[in-house]
């Protein structure tokens, strides 16, 4: 009997001591960002899809066209193509495709390039309604931002 | 069972639990054989995200199948990335560097930390309630930070490479991990006031949902299912693998068989999670973090190798096969969650349905990795 009424005092305790703690939180600073209005800084080593970088000296990009990245991709989302041109040593990239619908984000396919051509970007905000919307024109993006 | 399981007429009906059912933490079905409110029968039925992982790893590079370990285990995938890593490395002979070692130990423990943080957060759910769930999330959230500024991604991690880690972590990590370790050991005491001593949690898991040692030997179970049955049983301790040798931190065994001393086992395993990760930021070594000739294209000598880490829910294994090839020939992953859910069938027989779904909350399953 004793004990009977001793759990059901420590037991209605239990659950002042809980609203206490909720009580406390509610009077401290809010921890949630009030998103599309206000947007936390991206780490620098955020893995946004794959990107093609510039050559500071040319302004073109560093893409040999080697193929190794199309290789190393566990989903094959990469198509790379090139041809030859006169006067031009190596080849010259003409068609760098990602299929992001199948993209894992895995970063081999940085990892393989031997001329640092690609790297991560860092945009996050992907929201679409069609599926052709993630097939990115790499070579296109690059062009667009010279 | 009580008095009221056993109707005259023993009459029966089949209640559908998922796939989509918000207990189930993901596409689980279990077909119970009710009694009223009680169970009769229950009959796990998986198979609804199996993804085939084990025939992808034999169709792709050794080095391809990486991605997919993240996304089995998602809520500890850095412990998967381990086990397959070091299979690998002990297949092909990859030597890694210590504070390669060292990394992949402070994030995984970091991950398994955040790992028991969500299913303290979802188990609760599970109960009814709905608050702790925020306080976890908020805890949580700082260790998706300091991984993702590590390993680039917040939950799918890919982080582990053979031979090494894929970066060096920055600046900010050792301090910001140390404030985070701070700040949970002072939050602690405030989770156990908040949800520990509550009365309605006590009532709901004290002596309910009993899985004797007996029952998880037979089944398989491990992790903190089976250390809440009273066996001490941890990768970590009973095979070491990576640096955990020179670790110093318990394993928390807890006898009552209880559903209460497998929620015990968790929050005390953050703890030492805590305490290895302080241990691995004083003692992290300068050096390189990644082997040096790791050749490109790995090919493995002829030979079956086997790996066995120590995830959140308990013991991974890796087996391969290897012909020699630049794919793997067989490639088995045993997975904990599956043996701790295969004994669910049999423990929560003649329960009641608020009671087992207390218990498969317990086992904390993350279906993916059942399903593979
Ligand atoms: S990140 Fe991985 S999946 Fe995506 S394109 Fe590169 S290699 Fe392929
Ligand atoms: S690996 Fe690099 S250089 Fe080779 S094709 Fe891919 S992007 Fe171009």
């Amino acid at each position: 009997m004793i004990d009977y009424l001793r759990e059901i005092i420590s037991g209605t305790w239990s659950l002042f001591v809980g609203l206490g703690i909720t009580i406390r939180y509610f009077f401290q600073p809010v921890v949630t960002v009030q998103y599309p209005y206000q947007t936390l800084p991206m780490t620098p080593c955020f893995r946004g899809h794959i990107e093609l970088t510039k050559d500071e000296e040319t302004g073109e990009t560093k893409c040999i066209v080697c193929g190794m990245c199309q290789k190393a991709c566990p989903s094959n989302c990469i198509t790379v193509n090139g041809e030859k041109r006169e006067g031009v040593k190596g080849k010259v990239l003409t068609e760098y495709t990602l299929d992001f619908t199948k993209c894992s984000l895995c970063g081999l396919c940085v990892e393989s390039c031997p001329t640092a051509a690609i790297t991560f970007s860092k945009d996050y905000n992907l929201a679409g309604v069609r599926k052709e919307a993630y097939i990115f024109d790499l070579k296109k993006r690059l062009e667009a931002k010279n | 069972m009580s008095a009221f399981a056993k109707s005259e007429a023993n009459e029966t009906f089949v209640l559908n639990l998922g796939p989509q059912h918000p207990a189930t933490h993901g596409v689980l079905r279990v077909k119970l054989t009710m009694d009223g409110e009680y169970i009769v029968e229950a009959e796990p039925v998986l198979g609804y995200i199996h993804r085939m992982h084990e025939k992808m790893g034999e169709n792709r590079t050794w080095a391809q199948f990486l991605p997919n370990t993240g996304r089995m285990d998602y809520l500890h995938a850095l412990a998967y990335n381990h086990g397959y890593v070091s299979v690998v490395e002990r297949a092909a002979g990859i030597e890694v560097p210590e504070r390669a070692e060292y990394l992949r130990v402070i994030t995984a423990e970091l991950n398994r930390v955040s790992s028991h943080l969500l299913w303290f957060g979802a188990f609760i759910l599970d109960l009814g309630g709905f608050s702790p769930l925020l306080y976890a999330f908020d805890d949580r959230e700082h260790i998706l930070d300091l991984l993702e500024s590590v390993t680039g991604s917040r939950l799918t991690y890919c982080y582990f490479r053979f031979g090494g880690v894929y970066n060096d972590i920055d600046d900010n990590f050792v301090p910001g991990t140390r404030a985070f370790i701070k700040r949970l050991r002072d939050r602690m005491p405030m989770y156990h006031n908040l949800v520990t001593k509550n009365i309605i949690l006590m009532k709901r898991l004290q002596e309910v949902g009993p899985i004797s040692a007996e029952m998880c030997r037979k089944y398989g179970a491990t992790g903190p299912v089976c250390r809440g049955s009273g066996i001490n049983f941890d990768v970590r301790k009973h095979e070491p693998y990576s640096i955990y040798p020179e670790m110093d931190f318990d394993v928390p065994v807890y006898d009552q068989c209880e559903s209460m001393a497998r929620y015990m086992v968790r929050m005390d395993e953050i703890e030492q999670s805590l305490r290895i990760i302080e241990q691995g930021l004083d003692k992290l070594p300068e050096g390189p973090v990644m082997a040096e000739k790791v050749p490109k294209i790995i090919k493995p000598a002829k030979g079956d190798y086997y790996h066995a880490v120590e995830t959140a829910r308990g013991s991974f294994g890796v087996r391969v096969v290897s012909d020699g090839s630049n794919t793997p020939y067989r490639l088995k992953l045993r997975s904990p969650t599956f043996s701790n859910l295969s004994l669910f069938g049999e423990a929560c027989q003649g329960m009641l349905l608020p009671d087992a779904l207390a218990l498969m909350g317990s086992l904390d399953l993350v279906i993916p990795e059942i399903d593979r």
